[in-house]
């Protein structure tokens, strides 16, 4: 494994300042074998298409946010609140915070909502004044002895209570929470200005702490957590719905690793989350050891593995797939001429192996080749350039030949896809065949394992798979890729007989011979996965791979007619 | 629990009823606390000169706090007016109807924002991206995420 990916554990801190270190206990321990003074090695063994990352839960990036204000705090000698509208207001840049403080304290701290401008010139030489923003209780209300009327919603019963900020703008509490909770709620703001029109103050922690239901206090926090995260490059929040996990990357924060780094992390969380409902300690564990990993890419907004092409690379394919939909759906259900004898020819069905009725001419329906080329699998047919293919297309039209190439990809781009899909009804079959197998056989539960296991590995490689093919669609001609396309053609096979022998019906008698030749096909088709993976991984880090577009970051295609749609 | 709406909608109306609207402005109906209807003329010298225009309201229960839906009226041959913040379904973009809303305004106020923007207009002329939008403007104006055009209205 070269040395780029690996940093040792005080590079992971520095994510967020030289000064500082992680807030400890968040970390899973998996610092604790740190030897005195030599570098920490990394983890067991990583390869070269995993990179190292951090996950951190909502409350450990609360402990750096906290250290942070803490800070802040003692260096500008203002309190907890003011702190945090000012951290916030400055996106958590805490040099530009403090030069922009001690160059105009009093100009940082209305910009930031804390304090209101002053009414008169204020001289610039005056001190900062830094008195808690948080008052709970307006000084006088607007009518005079007891008696208030809110505001904004004219109730003047009795007991009313008038809150307000410094600035002393009153409104009823029922208001105050019903505007702060629609904030949060209905706009998933957390700066919350005072209502009066033009007042500029925010209001602090302190004050939507007790303005707001618990519910909404605990929305307003993960808010902040979002915005803090959201300032910092080297953190990324976790993008599955109710998931307020963190994910901390350096090696995969700046634009210029993402040539040689597919930054594909999970946020250690796994399964969807409960929709509020707690679940007993069993329900968790269940849930832990089945629920699906939250992978996503630290580099890019594909919230999904999308290994072993790079960030640039997996956006410019499905930009593709999107803007081409239509075309690719119009060529899909088109006919087309037999490479033969020309007459026109139907496609009927899935099956890609097409026999005139004419000439009884065979031949693939994708590349156009002779089918006799392609033995009797359909996936010997993940090459497009043959030979065979190459000339009957030149027979037809230049662009709907760069149509038929796209089309090639896209298909077991999209039939991987539609399998992974499929990933939970196979999931589901798996299981019903592992009580099957408990029933029929003397096999125990942990023994029957071997389906659930190859089960997920069958569901890894189709992700790997469906993005070889984006990949290659794009690779450049030659040797490269060449050799690509046969780590893929192999992956494809492996992961074939595995997923035919997983559907294949039990046979008591058959248990045993069933079970090692699962276990020994799962064991391949995870060798032939990790090679793809790793040589791909390597080549980017070796500069090997070469485009035919030009890709940011990576080298101007050399020119290549006939490929680039 | 009742809504804010209607008690701040009933302070409003009373105050509409017994001070009445300012010059320009006139009630047209307000039979509940979720559609409103006002016309509005602008005074004076002005490009839109005598000519009244259609103003809805349409009110959430969390009214104030949420800002009131405020088009133009474009039905029954009613039309809006041709103004660069005016689209022609009637939507207008102006930032207190979005997010400088505040819950101290109130419908007259709103009213006269939209008075002064039609009587500051030099030149009548639709958006420049009013084709576009108007194609697939979503029916609620509250649901467009408006780049205001500028600052001041
Ligand atoms: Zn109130
Ligand atoms: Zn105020
Ligand atoms: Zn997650
Ligand atoms: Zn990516």
């Amino acid at each position: 494994m070269s040395s780029d990916y690996e940093y040792s554990d005080d590079d992971v801190d520095n994510v967020f300042d030289d000064d500082e270190l992680m807030a400890d206990g968040d970390s899973d321990g998996d610092d604790g074998m740190e030897m005195d003074d030599f570098k920490v090695v990394p983890k067991a063994t990583r390869k070269a298409y995993e990179l190292e990352y951090d996950s951190l839960s909502q409350p450990a990036v609360e402990k750096l946010m906290e250290k942070d204000v803490e800070y802040i705090r003692g260096i500008l000698g203002v309190d907890d609140n003011t702190a945090s509208l000012l951290l916030r207001h400055m996106g958590w840049n805490k040099e530009r915070l403090i030069e922009k403080y001690m160059d105009n304290a009093n100009k940082t701290l209305v910009a930031a909502g804390v304090i209101r401008p002053e009414p008169e010139a204020v001289k610039p030489s005056k001190r900062p004044i830094t008195r808690r923003a948080t008052k709970q209780r307006s000084p006088s209300p607007p009518k005079s002895s007891g008696s208030f009327t809110c505001s904004i919603c004219f109730d003047d019963a009795p007991g009313l209570t008038p809150l307000s900020l410094e600035c002393g703008h009153a409104a009823c509490s029922g208001c105050w929470e019903a505007y702060i909770t629609s904030k949060i709620r209905d706009e998933a703001e957390h700066v919350c200005r005072c209502m009066a029109e033009g007042c500029g103050l925010v209001a602090p922690d302190s004050f939507i702490r007790g303005a707001i239901d618990e519910d909404g206090f605990i929305r307003f926090q993960e808010l902040l957590v979002r915005h803090f995260v959201g300032c910092n490059k080297n953190l990324k929040f976790c993008p599955y719905p109710s998931c307020t996990n963190t994910v901390s990357c350096p090696s995969g924060a700046s634009k210029s690793s993402l040539t040689t780094v597919v930054p594909i992390v999970s946020c250690g969380a796994r399964g969807l989350a409960s929709d509020g409902a707690p679940l007993s300690q069993s329900q968790e564990l269940v849930k832990r050891a089945t629920g699906k990993e939250h992978k996503f890419c630290f580099g890019c907004v594909i919230d999904s593995d999308h290994r072993p092409v790079v960030c640039a690379v997996a956006t410019l394919w499905l930009k593709k797939c999107r803007d081409d939909s239509e075309t690719a759906n119009w060529i899909k259900s088109n006919t087309k001429e037999c490479p033969k004898c020309v007459s026109t020819i139907e496609k009927n069905g899935g099956c890609n192996h097409m026999t005139c009725k004419k000439c009884k001419h065979e031949f693939c329906w994708v590349c156009m080749g002779p089918w006799s080329e392609h033995g009797t699998a359909w996936y010997s047919c993940n090459r497009y350039d043959e030979e065979a293919g190459v000339n009957a297309r030149d027979a037809q039209s230049k662009s709907r030949a760069s149509l038929e190439r796209y089309l090639h990809y896209y298909n077991r781009w999209a039939n991987h896809e539609q399998s992974a899909k499929l990933a939970q009804d196979l999931f589901a079959k798996t299981e019903k065949k592992m009580e099957e197998m408990q029933i029929t056989s003397t096999l125990t539960w942990i023994e029957v394992q071997f389906m659930k296991k190859a089960a997920e590995e069958l569901d890894k490689c189709r992700v790997t798979l469906k993005w070889t093919y984006a990949m290659a669609y794009y690779l450049a001609k030659g040797n490269q890729k060449e050799l690509f396309e046969d780590n893929q053609r192999d992956l494809e096979r492996a992961v074939e007989d595995l997923s035919e022998l997983l559907e294949s019906p039990i046979e008591p008698e058959n248990i045993p011979a069933l079970r090692q030749k699962v276990t020994d096909k799962t064991v391949y088709v995870q060798k032939r996965n990790d090679i793809v993976l790793e040589d791909t991984a390597e080549g980017f880090v070796e500069g090997r791979w070469a485009w035919n577009v030009s890709v940011d970051g990576f080298e101007a295609p050399a020119a290549e007619p006939d490929t680039a749609l | 629990m009742a809504s804010i709406s209607s008690r701040r909608l009933q302070k409003e109306l009373t105050e509409i009823h017994m001070e009445g609207c300012p010059v320009g402005i006139t009630l047209v109906k307000a039979d509940d606390f979720e559609t409103w209807w006002f016309t509005i003329e602008v005074m004076g010298e002005s490009v839109y000169r005598s000519e009244v225009y259609t103003l809805q309201f349409r009110f959430e229960p969390n009214y104030p706090i949420s800002a009131p839906a405020v088009t133009f009226v474009v039905t029954d041959g009613r039309k809006a007016p041709l103004h660069p913040h005016v689209y022609s379904n009637g939507h207008i973009c102006a930032s207190i109807l979005g997010n400088e809303w505040s819950p101290v305004l109130s419908v007259v106020s709103v009213c006269i924002t939209l008075q002064s923007m039609l009587a500051s207009c030099k030149k009548k002329e639709p958006p420049v991206d009013n084709d576009r939008y108007v194609r697939t403007a979503p029916d609620n104006p509250k649901k467009t995420r408006f780049v205001y055009h500028d600052d001041t209205v």
